[in-house]
């Protein structure tokens, strides 16, 4: 299996530009891939895990890094 | 103490035909309930305000529930057509009083005014700076996301009608003009349907 994370940079942006960016890079993409969403967006915080109970894609990992970035792991399953 | 059966009396024996019958009922629901979580992934969106404080929350809410997998639709009418008219169309209409109506509310979001605090243009200048500031997408460029995720954009042909727009006069990449049925329909096969 292959073990690529793709990292959808969407620091800066505000509601709803991290889930936009992270749709448009999961669309087309092959079942099981991993995504690494970077957001500034505080409302990412409950907006990401909203946005995979709706879609129904894993969210695998949630955590704030040294800078305030927040760092989202996304296993793309639907 | 009297128990349950004395109180009920013996059980009815259940006959092999009302059992299939139930049995048959208990399907039927099943596939209801089936289609019923289909329709729970979809929303629908009348679009009847053409203000800023009204098409930006639109599109937010039209974009966002695309990205998530949701089937949308949004249907534009009254005013909110004017927020799907090209950028570059001035004055629409046959007759006087539609011309008018387009003069008074220029076409595009981009030119959309605030319900509220608009001081001429001043109150959307500033809401946009906001915007800009704090990195929110602007309507027209939410609006297209959506579409580009496969939001289902429809004008209300009554009221293109009404207002003297026509096809030519909205942007490309629409849905084709529906009805006040259609899209009724379009809200109750949708479990969120809003009007705003």
């Amino acid at each position: 299996m292959s073990t690529t994370v793709t990292t959808v940079d969407a620091r800066g942006q505000s509601c709803p530009g991290p889930l936009v960016s992270l749709a448009r890079e999961l669309k087309g993409a092959p079942l099981g891939g991993t995504f690494e969403l970077l957001a500034t967006d505080p409302g990412s915080r409950s907006d990401v895990p909203s946005w995979a109970e709706l879609t129904g894609n894993e969210l695998v990992e949630s955590a704030t890094l040294d800078d305030g970035t927040y760092r989202y792991l996304i296993r793309k399953v639907v | 103490m009297a128990t349950v059966e004395d109180r009920l009396g013996a059980p009815a024996a259940i006959d092999a035909a009302d059992f299939a019958a139930l049995l048959e009922r208990v399907a039927t629901l099943e596939a209801a309930g089936a289609k019923a979580i289909e329709k729970k992934n979809k929303m629908t969106i009348i679009a009847w305000g053409g203000d800023l404080d009204r098409i930006w929350p639109t599109t937010i809410l039209a974009s966002t529930a695309a990205a998530s997998g949701m089937e949308v639709s949004v249907f534009f009418t009254f005013w909110g057509l004017f927020a799907i008219v090209k950028p570059d169309v001035r004055i629409t209409g046959d007759n006087w009083m539609q011309k008018m109506m387009s003069a008074m509310n220029p076409g595009s979001a981009q030119k959309a005014k605030l319900s509220r605090y608009h001081f001429a243009g001043a109150g959307p200048a500033m809401f946009k700076k906001l915007a800009e500031e704090h990195h929110v997408e602007k309507p027209e460029a939410l609006m297209e996301l959506a579409a580009d995720m496969g939001a289902k954009l429809i004008p209300c042909q009554m009221t293109m009608d009404l207002l003297g727009l026509k096809r030519t006069d909205l942007l490309d990449g629409l849905e084709e003009p529906i009805g006040a049925a259609t899209a009724i329909k379009e809200m109750r096969e949708a479990a969120v349907s809003l009007f705003i």
